[in-house]
């Protein structure tokens, strides 16, 4: 297998190292005031975006090829480990949502006092980690990375965390990690029936079907325990129902930065690796779980926004939103697997199906992120309640911030207009072309969903004023306003425009659709 | 002066622009706000003038300008715009109905401190319906309605801080929201039979001939042709907007809005974008009229519903107390008629009846509007009376409103668009019930609104609000007065004489009359039919008035069963709340129960069988193994140690639990689901 030419400019590596050369930075600075602390991360936290737009600037939609492509033997040949980066359309898109997400959650947890160094520092490290797993091609540390995130991500909920932190991080962590531990299993009898760890290679023996004839001569039930260990680790990460139940404690327990990057990009991670990882290497066992899986994706839809409905916790309804809308990706991902190898013509649906996947993840990372700012806002103003009953009337004092946060409700209900409409559009336009009766049954978590965010926006917002609303409670001041506008302004763009979006993943996506096939 | 299809977008740009000036603008900026709303509706409302000339010029022609929206697949998701008679007939309504109505807003809502979002709400509005007038893409069309329905929710809760407001526009919101969900999948459905959205596209639209045969050749479920399930599927959005039975629910409740709104947008224009939506899809939903062997066509049920609704609505007005809730239900009854024309085969008499409705019922809500303002936000008509001398130009204005509705014949619009209406549903050969249905409603309507006049305007003052009311400001009189001269004008522009709108709408270049004697048997007995409601309704309560607001109501008294159910809007309410919204409810506490118990359950089972397996790991360590060489009482320290070292939540012993757990999960999704 020719090894790529090295890229003259090593992008990619400087993309994802530059949080970290930031946290090393800022560990360094001992005893700096709190405001400098917050501003050097947030600068540091700038570096991936704006690398970022320079990738964007050379990128070539066209190729569907990775590009930028940074590859070198990193342990010895024998072990045939590579340090293997790329970028596509795919991995674009997610880097610049990290880009954003990031800055974005550093500026909403400004008025952090407990350690705001060693919480910027976290705050890099994660960032860092999640940009390796966004464009690592080499599973080896490709698993670092993802695993390496956990770490910050744990540290952030259990030390800025709720009064159920401890525990919320724990759990996360725990869970996250057993599904790991089974991914990881499955790798390394991958590993030993082919030989490499690289996405690229095993994902065209799949194609050829080595992968399948390889593991079938280990015979008995490794064939199944390989793509089942592998699947969890993902599914657990997505979450995946009903393997979500970490999640609303979770996001719930976590300080408002750590919920929006949990939210935006970390739940990310695991469609990724689905989209990466797991249907183009095992496109036959997907195939075949495909009946068993569109059930589970179709509940976390309907089940997901339902349970949403009964919380009358804000984050935790936030929470479960996130379940709904992520179950999105994976149905139109699961349909798109389960309609491969048909005879009829798919291609045009699975394009559609496989594009909304991809602007779905990038538009609920936006609307996701910005709701629990707007919890959090709330939370910091009423000294720790976010119950739904807790308020009332706020229009009245903040329009404001009523029109920021409704517009972020609006966007995550998939009004059309605002970015959320476009994914969730083609989502079903596909996943009904794939398997009608599922796109009928998603149909139930867009109405749910509407009942349980109009609610939100009804108690806290409408009425007469009630709670902390009854008080002295000003508008949104400056900063807190600086997290929102970003996002909000990209939900009209997008929502308006979103051929900025589908014109860097329509090749690649038109690709993948044009050679459905099982080996 | 024409306007081509290429520029047709500027029409909807204006007021959103508009908009934007005014969600832009402090809130001390309400000059600057309505300023902008009413310029760029005028300015809109010429450019509709001019895409009317050029629409008439070929009336037989879809002129269209489509254009790629994003890259999808090989190709791209493309949308459009339309001009023809039907897109430019209703953009001069909307735009003219709009104008004045911004124009009495800046009257009726002059003390309101929040007045500048109001404009920029109505411009957002006012964009969107016009959205939806000129797409000529299903799903632009499907954006305009959505926004159409933002706007809508916007406005109704305009008063957010009154509870019933903020709940008004929500059920409004999620009703919509449940035919919504139909029109969506039958969008799927089209998009994915037909590979396009575009109505028209040189031959290829899914409303051409080549996408129309295909559909009704294909059978789907129960032996209907593809057509008319995809139709049905649309006309369910058709039901949620423009509040047909059984979604006319949210629609009375809306009257929660300020009252321009009410007449705007649950009067005039976005209620009947339902009706407007079938009109325009006409050639899906008729398509299956040839087949043979279908169990029934796709208009038999919009004649129905649109019947039902019809006779539904007018029932239900009888009995309402509330000005602006008589007037809602009327219009559900008023739209019943519109669906009803459309199911029995005559598009161009439901879209007469729009327009002709626009202009009377938008009247009649203003005249509302300004009772309402006079009278201090009195709206229950028991409360009212003796109006008629202290706001003339209403009294007048209102009554001329009255008589369209009521169907008073020759001289008021109402009248003929009734009658081409009724006309339709005799020639249709399917029912009677559909005729039956209308004819009985056109005696209700009569009798409602001269109950309503009769309250508000004759006898005396029965409260101090009444007594003292004086007439509005001329910016709100001058638009009552041009809508009362349309509310008589437009009628001739669509009599069986000179059939003009019809035939234009057809596109038909010579307008074909008929004698007025043809058919004139039914014109005879819808004439002796208003007159009987006339006269039934001024007997009961116009020859002797309320005498207090607390007096009971003649009907009341003679018939208290009926009057109660009516009153109670037939109980829908209450049906909804004990089935629709107790199943929500439940399926709710079910997935939150299911999360709670169930799998959080397991995961907290298994992770208490990885501590129990911790701890018989560790005893049989430390008991098996090390016992042989630690003293007795070492191994009961060791033990004691292992016990508590389970529950202090170490990392790596939960690790080691929720890895085992694990494991049975694999099990678990290998031997059961993962076949």
């Amino acid at each position: 297998m020719p090894v790529a030419p090295a890229a003259a400019f090593p992008l990619l590596s400087l993309i994802i190292f530059s949080p970290w050369a930031g946290a090393a930075l800022l560990a360094m600075f001992r005893g700096v005031a709190p405001s400098v602390s917050r501003t050097l991360a947030l600068i540091f936290s700038c570096g991936p975006l704006a690398l970022g737009l320079v990738a964007l600037n050379a990128f070539d939609p066209g190729r569907v090829a990775p590009q930028f492509v940074e590859d070198s033997i990193w342990m010895s040949r024998l072990l045939n480990v590579h340090y293997h980066l790329g970028l596509d359309g795919l991995s674009l898109v997610l880097v610049l949502l990290t880009g954003i997400v990031t800055p974005v959650a550093l500026l909403a947890s400004w008025r952090v006092t407990h350690y705001p160094r060693a919480f910027g520092i976290l705050f890099l490290l994660l960032e860092g980690a999640a940009l390796g797993v966004f464009l690592a091609l080499d599973f080896f540390h490709w698993f670092l990375f993802w695993e390496l995130s956990l770490v910050p991500a744990f540290f952030l909920i259990k030390l800025w965390g709720g009064p159920a932190a401890s525990r919320a991080a724990y759990q996360f962590v725990i869970y996250t990690i057993g599904g790991s531990a089974f991914m990881l299993l499955g790798f390394a009898a991958l590993y030993v029936a082919t030989g490499t760890l690289d996405f690229t290679q095993l994902a065209q023996l799949a194609a050829d079907g080595v992968i399948g004839a390889k593991l079938a001569a280990l015979g008995g039930i490794w064939p199944k325990a390989v793509f089942v260990g592998v699947f969890l680790g993902l599914a657990v990460k997505v979450p995946l129902w009903p393997f979500h139940t970490w999640l609303p404690s979770a996001y719930a327990e976590a300080p408002v930065g750590g919920s929006m990057f949990l939210t935006g990009v970390m739940s990310k991670m695991g469609v990724y690796g689905f989209l990466r990882i797991l249907w183009p290497i095992f496109p036959a066992q997907l195939h075949a779980a495909t009946p068993c899986l569109l059930a589970l994706a179709l509940a976390g839809i309907v089940l997901g926004a339902y349970a949403a409905m009964k919380q009358t916790d804000l984050k935790r309804m936030v929470a479960y939103s996130s379940v709904n809308h992520l179950s999105y990706c994976l149905l139109a991902l699961f349909a798109v697997s389960y309609a491969t190898g048909r005879t009829a013509p798919t291609a045009a649906a699975a394009t559609a199906a496989l594009s909304g996947t991809i602007m779905q993840m990038f538009n609920h990372g936006l609307s996701a992120a910005a709701l629990f700012c707007c919890v959090g806002i709330l939370e910091s103003r009423s000294g720790g309640k976010r119950g739904l009953n807790d308020f009332g009337g706020v229009r009245t004092v903040a329009p404001i911030f009523a029109a920021l946060c409704g517009i972020s409700l609006f966007s995550s209900l998939g009004l059309p207009g605002l970015n959320g409409f476009v994914g969730e559009f083609l989502i079903f336009r596909g996943v009904f072309g794939l398997d009608a009766g599922a796109a009928t049954i998603a149909c139930f978590g867009l109405l749910a969903t509407a009942i349980f965010l109009l609610t939100f926006w009804q108690r806290v917002f409408h009425g007469p004023r009630a709670g902390v609303a009854a008080g002295e409670f000003a508008d949104l001041s400056g900063i807190e306003i600086a997290p929102l506008l970003p996002l909000v302004v990209l939900m009209f763009i997008l929502g308006v425009w979103p051929q900025l979006l589908a014109g860097l993943i329509n090749p690649i996506v038109s690709s993948w659709a044009a050679h459905l096939s099982l080996p | 002066m024409g306007l081509s299809v290429q520029n047709l977008w500027l029409i909807p740009l204006l007021p959103l622009v508009a908009a934007a000036i005014g969600a832009l603008t402090p809130r001390t900026g309400r000059t600057l706000a309505a300023g902008a709303a009413i310029l760029a509706m005028s300015f809109s409302f010429l450019l509709s003038c001019g895409a009317l000339v050029t629409a008439l010029a070929n009336p037989a022609t879809h002129a269209t300008s489509n254009f790629a929206w994003f890259d999808l697949g090989m190709g791209a998701l493309r949308l459009g715009w339309l001009l023809d008679p039907l897109t430019a007939f209703m953009c001069v309504m909307v735009t003219f109905v709009g104008t004045l109505i911004f124009i009495f807003s800046t009257g009726y809502m002059h003390e309101d401190a929040n007045a500048k979002q109001f404009f920029c709400f109505l411009s957002l509005f006012a964009s969107a319906m016009l959205g939806v007038i000129v797409a000529n893409s299903l799903l632009l069309l499907f954006v305009s309605w959505e926004l159409v329905g933002l706007a809508s929710y916007l406005l109704i809760g305009f008063w957010f801080h009154k509870p019933e407001a903020a709940g008004a526009a929500k059920k409004a919101f999620i009703t919509t929201r449940i035919g919504d969900l139909g029109l969506l999948l039958g969008m799927l459905w089209l998009y994915d039979s037909t590979g396009s959205l575009l109505f028209y596209d040189g031959g290829h639209g899914v409303l051409e001939a080549g996408a129309l045969s295909a559909l009704t050749a294909h059978t789907a479920l129960g032996g209907f042709a593809l057509s008319t399930i995809i139709g049905l599927l649309i006309f369910c959005g058709a039901v949620g907007k423009s509040g047909q039975f059984p979604l006319h629910v949210w629609l009375p409740d809306a009257m929660e809005g300020p009252t321009p709104v009410s007449a705007l947008i649950h009067a005039a224009t976005m209620v009947a974008a339902g009706v407007f939506l079938i009109a325009r899809v006409y050639p899906l939903m008729s398509a299956d009229q040839a087949l043979a062997h279908v169990p029934f066509h796709a208009l038999t049920v919009v004649a129905f519903i649109g019947a039902i609704t019809a006779l539904m609505g007018a029932l239900i007005a009888v009995a309402q107390n509330d000005i602006k809730r008589i007037l809602a239900f009327s219009t559900v009854s008023q739209l019943g008629y519109m669906m009803l024309a459309i199911g029995v085969g005559s598009w161009v008499a439901a879209i007469f009846h729009l327009l002709t409705h626009a202009f009377f019922k938008a009247l009649l809500f203003l005249g509302a509007g300004s009772v309402i303002h006079a009278a201090h936000h009195e709206q229950d008509i028991r409360s009212l009376g003796g109006l008629r001398s202290h706001m003339k130009v209403t009294f007048a204005t209102f009554a001329i409103g009255m008589m369209a509705l009521a169907g008073v014949p020759f001289l008021f619009s109402g009248f003929w668009s009734k009658e081409g209406i009724l006309h339709a549903a005799h020639e249709w050969d399917v029912s009677r019930v559909p005729l039956l249905f209308g004819l009985a409603a056109v005696v209700l309507t009569a009798f409602y609104m001269t109950r309503l006049v009769a309250e508000t305007f004759f006898g005396k003052a029965r409260s101090h609000a009444s007594e003292h009311a004086h007439e509005s400001p001329a910016s709100m009189t001058l638009p009552l007065v041009v809508l009362a001269v349309c509310a008589i004008a437009l009628g001739f522009l669509g009599t069986p004489a000179f059939p003009w709108l019809q035939a234009k709408l057809l596109g038909e270049t010579e307008v074909l009359g008929h004698s007025l004697l043809a058919g004139s048997g039914l014109m005879m007995l819808s004439v002796v039919l208003v007159a009987l409601g006339l006269g039934t309704g001024w007997a009961i309560y116009g020859r002797v008035t309320r005498e207090k607001s607390t007096s009971p109501d003649p009907l009341a008294a003679r018939f208290p069963g009926v009057i109660a159910f009516l009153g109670a809007r037939m109980k829908f309410d209450e049906l909804y709340a004990a089935t629709v919204f107790k199943l929500n409810a439940a399926t709710a506490t079910f997935a939150d129960v299911l999360d709670r118990f169930v799998w959080d359950g397991a995961v907290r089972f298994l992770a208490r069988l990885g501590e129990f397996a911790g701890v018989v790991n560790r005893e049989a360590d430390e008991d098996g193994l090390n016992a042989g060489f630690d003293a007795g009482s070492e191994s009961l320290r060791g033990t004691g140690k292992a016990y508590s070292r389970a529950q202090t939540g170490d990392a790596h012993g939960y690790l080691r639990i929720i890895a085992i757990g694990f494991v049975v999960l694999v099990l678990i999704m290998m031997l059961g689901g993962n076949r």
